[in-house]
């Protein structure tokens, strides 16, 4: 009797260790995917964009036949230590590779804990420049100071002004970066910086002070590397305090022309640097927002794109690298790395996209132009 | 009878030290056998974080008995005045535990300057008015940090509050602060027993304080500051022995937080007046006072919303109904009396009197 309860109890125990093992992921033969970005919070609307977009590619990719994936999406609500804790939750889970996270600050302190796992990471809109500063991170948007120079660069080479004002937001990362390195590059390029004016997340109501400066120092283009939902009110605001100077913006412009109750007469001639316009007219482009609107509701800004284009970035460089799900998350990081500098990508966000070992995507940003209120190539 | 309060009081103590002791050990060998998961052992640093903040706040809250709304501004002031440290220092001090531990003294030296500094006008004001303005003091301090650049180069150190380009850096100097990216590249030195030998230390800084002639005295300027004042008890002198006490542990729970990750940013999410109410939470769920009580409770309520993950976007939802349950639990009147009647304590003494008959 003794020794029938010591083999139970041997017995419970060894079920126990086994059931401890977490199930691996050759049994289902498919890449697990982790995703984080903020689904709740004041920033939810790119998380969630990310977070759709990400499904929607995985799901025509698990519809096509051969590598298979599963999506698992969580929300760090922009914040850093909740980031880490969702990064951790998804290596319970069993993730191989990380597309993530949407935000700059939480990306650096997730990459920190990739790099020590060698998990291969693709951030979609992680812009600052510390989000891939390991070489195991890659990126699919542009850097923040990327897009600063690109666009002093289209002002200066297109001589579309001498005299520029900036209005920027100094409490966030994003518009920050981008008009430091705006400036920097301002100098070689000939410009002339007329007048900065700063406004934080507390004041973004009210413009008239900035854009009375920038009017006074008669610049001919003010510079606005900031979201549409404040350029909106820029825009209604200098039309009605006649302010004529021409505006520059970048990717973080992309919507405008749908926030509600906006006249887009006033965007008339605003120009714009991004790599993704909603309606662009080649086919690509209209069979994603077509497929999102069906599926979603509401029309995909460029979060949705990078993070669409992020997914066929990771099949690629799975086909190329030939990795296949029973490998570990590091073996599959190893090769990947690799893989990722060999493909070319023609995406949502450009053609012919590659990637440097460094992380950074190598792709030519498209300036737009509204017209008749829709955007143009220009 | 002296000597069996005595006693009494260092049970109690002995008690909460031995439930950290406790929570290490059992936290210890768990990961040596390779099945904590990661989400857990991710969460250790920040339980030891959050317990921190619980227990410094409730000295002013529970003992001094006023309400603080700007705990989280001095966790700020420590975690950037650490982390700034850590990043200037990393050349020069290479050993890794010394600079460390240089850090979490300047934590807590910034966040008691502050703690004064902000103490000694607030101090005169009393229950909404004291809660408003370290309501304020809190989000001065985030909105400061996030305008704030400094920079090194072979010349010293620069600051600005307008931009990087405005720091005048030479072409190698590097800025270690910049504005609202923050401080990032910060060392992860933070590990779970540094983190439960700190909460140690300030477990054992504030049971001292409470139970010494000081502690006496500040829990008379609580319970009546008239009576308190005609027997000569100092009364600016004791209630910022209190708050700075305080601030320099919120201070420490800051270069913990750090050191523990590796970007490092002033949001409303982290160091905001969400936080701070977070930690009142803690402490108020934890019992007003008890400072067992609000270490548990925030060790609890961090932990919560990661175990809710699997219920998505409901997550949060379901955690403030768990909130608003443990409240009426703790405080209701009816639970009370239930709890009274049916505490553990009282069925054993119940039982003693029986065998004594």
């Amino acid at each position: 009797m003794k020794k029938f309860t010591k083999f139970v109890a041997t017995a419970c125990v060894a079920a126990l260790a086994l059931s401890a093992i977490p199930v691996s992921a050759e049994e289902t033969g498919t890449f697990k995917i982790g995703g984080i970005g903020p689904i709740t919070g004041s920033t939810s609307v790119y998380g969630q964009a990310v977070m759709n977009a990400a499904q929607l590619a995985v799901d025509e990719i698990n519809a096509e036949g051969g590598v298979q994936f599963e999506l698992n999406f969580q929300d760090d609500e922009n914040d850093q230590e909740t980031a880490v804790n969702a990064y951790n939750t998804l290596k319970d889970w069993g993730m191989q590779i990380l597309l993530g996270t949407v935000t700059s600050a939480p990306c650096i302190a997730v990459g920190a804990e990739s790099v020590n796992d060698n998990i291969f990471q693709l951030t979609p809109s992680g812009s600052a420049v510390e989000c891939v500063q390991y070489d195991n991170a890659f990126r699919v948007c542009f850097s923040d100071p990327n897009q600063g120079t690109a666009s002093a660069q289209y002002i200066g080479e297109h001589e579309l002004a001498t005299k520029v004002a900036v209005i920027y937001d100094s409490s966030d990362v994003y518009s920050s970066g981008i008009y430091e390195n705006f400036a920097k590059e301002a100098e070689n390029q000939g410009l002339e910086i007329v007048a900065a004016e700063a406004f934080t997340a507390d004041s973004k109501t009210d413009f008239s002070v900035q854009l009375q400066k920038a009017k006074d120092s008669g610049a001919e283009l003010i510079f606005l590397p900031i979201y549409y939902t404040e350029a909106s009110l820029i825009l209604t605001q200098a039309s009605s305090m006649g302010v004529e100077a021409t505006f520059f913006g970048c990717d973080g412009l992309d919507g405008i022309l749908a926030v509600e109750g906006f006249d887009t007469a006033l965007a008339e001639g605003v120009m714009l640097l991004t790599p993704f316009a909603a309606d662009a007219q080649d086919e690509k482009t209209q069979n994603f927002v077509a497929a999102y609107e069906e599926q979603f509701g509401g029309t995909p800004n460029q979060f949705a794109a990078d993070a669409y284009d992020g997914v066929y970035a990771i099949k690629a460089a799975i086909d190329q690298a030939g990795v296949t799900p029973d490998m570990s998350a590091s073996d599959i990081c190893d090769a990947l790395k690799v893989a990722m500098t060999e493909i070319t990508i023609d995406g949502l966000t450009g053609t012919g996209m590659t990637w440097t070992a460094d992380g950074e995507p190598n792709k030519e940003p498209k300036a737009v132009q509204i017209v008749d209120g829709a955007y143009t190539a220009m | 009878m002296e000597k069996k309060r005595w006693n009494k009081t260092a049970k109690n103590n002995a008690v909460t030290y031995g439930i950290v002791v406790l929570f290490w050990v059992a936290m210890t060998l768990w990961d040596q056998s390779g099945n904590l998961s990661s989400l857990m052992r991710g969460l250790l640093v920040p339980v030891c974080i959050y317990a921190i903040m619980a227990v410094s706040l409730n000295l002013t809250v529970g003992i001094l008995g006023e309400l603080s709304l700007g705990h989280a501004g001095f966790m700020c002031v420590g975690a950037f005045a650490s982390a700034f440290f850590t990043n200037l220092m990393k050349e020069t001090i290479p050993f890794t535990p010394l600079r460390f531990a240089l850090a979490i003294l300047i934590a807590a030296l910034f966040a008691a300057i502050f703690g004064v500094i902000i103490g000694i006008p607030v101090l005169r004001l009393q229950g909404d008015y004291l809660a408003i303005v370290t309501l304020a003091f809190g989000e001065i301090i985030k909105n400061f940090v996030n305008i704030l650049y400094v920079g090194k180069d072979s010349r010293g150190l620069h600051f600005s509050i307008k931009d990087t380009l405005s720091l005048g850096l030479e072409d190698e100097g590097v800025v270690l602060v910049k504005g609202p990216q923050g401080i990032t590249g910060t060392s992860r030195d933070a590990t779970f027993t540094i983190g439960i030998i700190l909460l140690l230390i300030s477990l054992f800084i504030i049971l001292r304080l409470i139970q010494s002639r000081d502690g006496r005295a500040i829990k008379a300027i609580r319970d009546n500051q008239i009576a308190a004042e005609s027997i000569g008890i100092n009364i600016t002198k004791y209630k910022l022995m209190a708050f700075t006490v305080s601030a320099a542990l919120a201070g420490v729970a800051g270069a913990l937080y750090a050191h523990n990750l590796s970007s490092l940013t002033a949001t409303s999410q982290n160091f905001g007046y969400n936080m701070s109410i977070m930690i009142l939470v803690y402490v108020v769920l934890g019992g007003i006072g008890s400072i067992r009580g609000s270490m548990i409770a925030a060790a609890v309520l961090t932990v919560l919303p990661e175990l809710l993950r699997g219920l998505n976007d409901y997550r949060m939802l379901i955690y403030a109904v768990i909130l608003i349950v443990a409240m009426l639990l703790n405080w209701a009147p009816a639970a009370l009396a239930f709890r009274e009647k049916y505490s553990l304590k009282r069925l054993l003494g119940r039982n003693k009197t029986k065998e004594a008959e």
